[in-house]
């Protein structure tokens, strides 16, 4: 045996433990979740949003119980797993953010500017409204198969432009989505990110959020995370209830298709 | 007066097993803010829960319990329909009480 392969070999001992903690890390990461999922904190905010549904609230003193989610007005159940999609009415695509602002301002009288002031909420002195709205939407589809419709054209085009943005490269650090979520077994620190170039990779991604995130004791929607991983792209920041960010929700939304369900969910 | 808590009471045999969600931010009085202020210290102090009037679960909480605290516990006892009340008083004397029906 020459120097080399001796080398070789002391490199695969000390490489090979390393590759079963990686494994082990991630089941522990996994029974974390299982053994947190019992008493998820979202339900807090479920709870809250519920309230908010059904509350007369703003200038007009009008409940949000006639705002059609996409299935006629008023109907809860199953939407979340039917957004993004076209709204006649606003001739637009809408994810459930931007739709729950729609009805906010048409049905209630805010004015968008007061209606989506605070996307992202921030302990007990700055709640976000809109996150316990979309937990309590979110959470009447639990069980739902995601069935995100592509028969309008104008979602067609926002499909189209999201695929765009997936695979756009650019910011200081040249990244584009499909940098890490293009390939299996990717992470950030401990953190295993999705392949979401597969079905089952966008479906696990898209079918858990949103999600109560530990580390912040907040309920994140899915424009957060989509927010959040543009900041550690060191992109230019995504604007709230963009086109950008719908047209981003719509195409992984879309290829989360026959996944079930299954959020709000409960992360690190 | 503080946010509504989410209990869940359930019987199985001879023992009660109740599932408590606090609405709490449990502040531990270490953190500082963005402006280098040290946020003071906003914790639940004491929980008790009592079934039909009868004290069940008394405990003493510090700053080291997590924000929105899950609580879990079995009891000898109860019957469906009993009612049971949790309640908790936090460091700045604000407290809350909220019942559930052991189902």
């Amino acid at each position: 045996m020459n120097r080399r392969t001796l080398l070789a070999a002391l490199v695969g001992i000390v490489i090979a433990p390393l590759a079963g903690a990686q494994a082990s890390t991630s089941d522990e990461i996994a029974k974390y979740r299982a053994a947190l999922q019992d008493g998820n904190p979202a339900e807090l905010w479920e709870a809250r949003g519920e309230d908010l549904w059904k509350q007369k609230r703003g200038p007009r003193a009008a409940s949000l119980e006639r705002c059609d989610l996409g299935s006629g007005p008023g109907v809860v159940k199953g939407a979340y797993a039917e957004l993004p999609r076209y709204f006649a009415d606003a001739d637009r695509v809408m994810d459930l953010e931007t739709r729950l602002v729609w009805c906010m301002v048409q049905l209630q009288g805010y004015t968008e500017a007061e209606a989506k002031k605070n996307p992202f909420g921030s302990g007990s002195d700055k709640r976000s409204d809109l996150e316990a709205l979309t937990a309590y939407i979110a959470v009447e589809s639990r069980g739902v198969k995601m069935n995100v419709p592509l028969a309008h054209s104008k979602e067609l085009e926002a499909y189209r432009i999201g695929e765009k943005l997936f695979y756009y490269r650019g910011g200081t650090h040249d990244f584009a989505c499909a940098t890490c979520h293009g390939e299996d077994g990717k992470r950030i620190r401990l953190q295993e990110l999705p392949n979401l170039m597969t079905a089952e990779g966008a479906q696990k991604a898209y079918t858990t959020w949103p999600a109560y995130r530990v580390s912040q004791g907040e309920l994140r929607t899915f424009e957060w995370r989509l927010h959040d991983c543009f900041r550690q792209q060191r992109f230019p920041e995504l604007v709230f209830g963009s086109d950008a960010a719908i047209a981003l929700t719509m195409y992984l939304a879309r290829n989360a298709n026959g996944g079930v369900f299954d959020a709000p969910a409960i992360k690190r | 007066m503080g946010e509504p808590m989410k209990i869940r009471a359930t019987l199985t045999g001879d023992a009660t097993e109740v599932k408590v969600l606090m609405n709490h931010e449990m502040e531990t009085g270490q953190r500082k803010d963005a402006q280098g202020q040290t946020i003071p210290a906003w914790f639940i102090q004491t929980i008790g829960v009592t079934w039909t009037g009868k004290t069940v679960l008394s405990a003493q909480w510090g700053p080291a319990v997590a924000k929105n605290p899950f609580l879990s516990f079995k009891f000898k006892g109860g019957a469906k329909g009993d009612t049971l009340a949790v309640r908790w008083v936090d460091s700045r004397g604000d407290q809350r009480t909220d019942e559930a029906i052991i189902a």
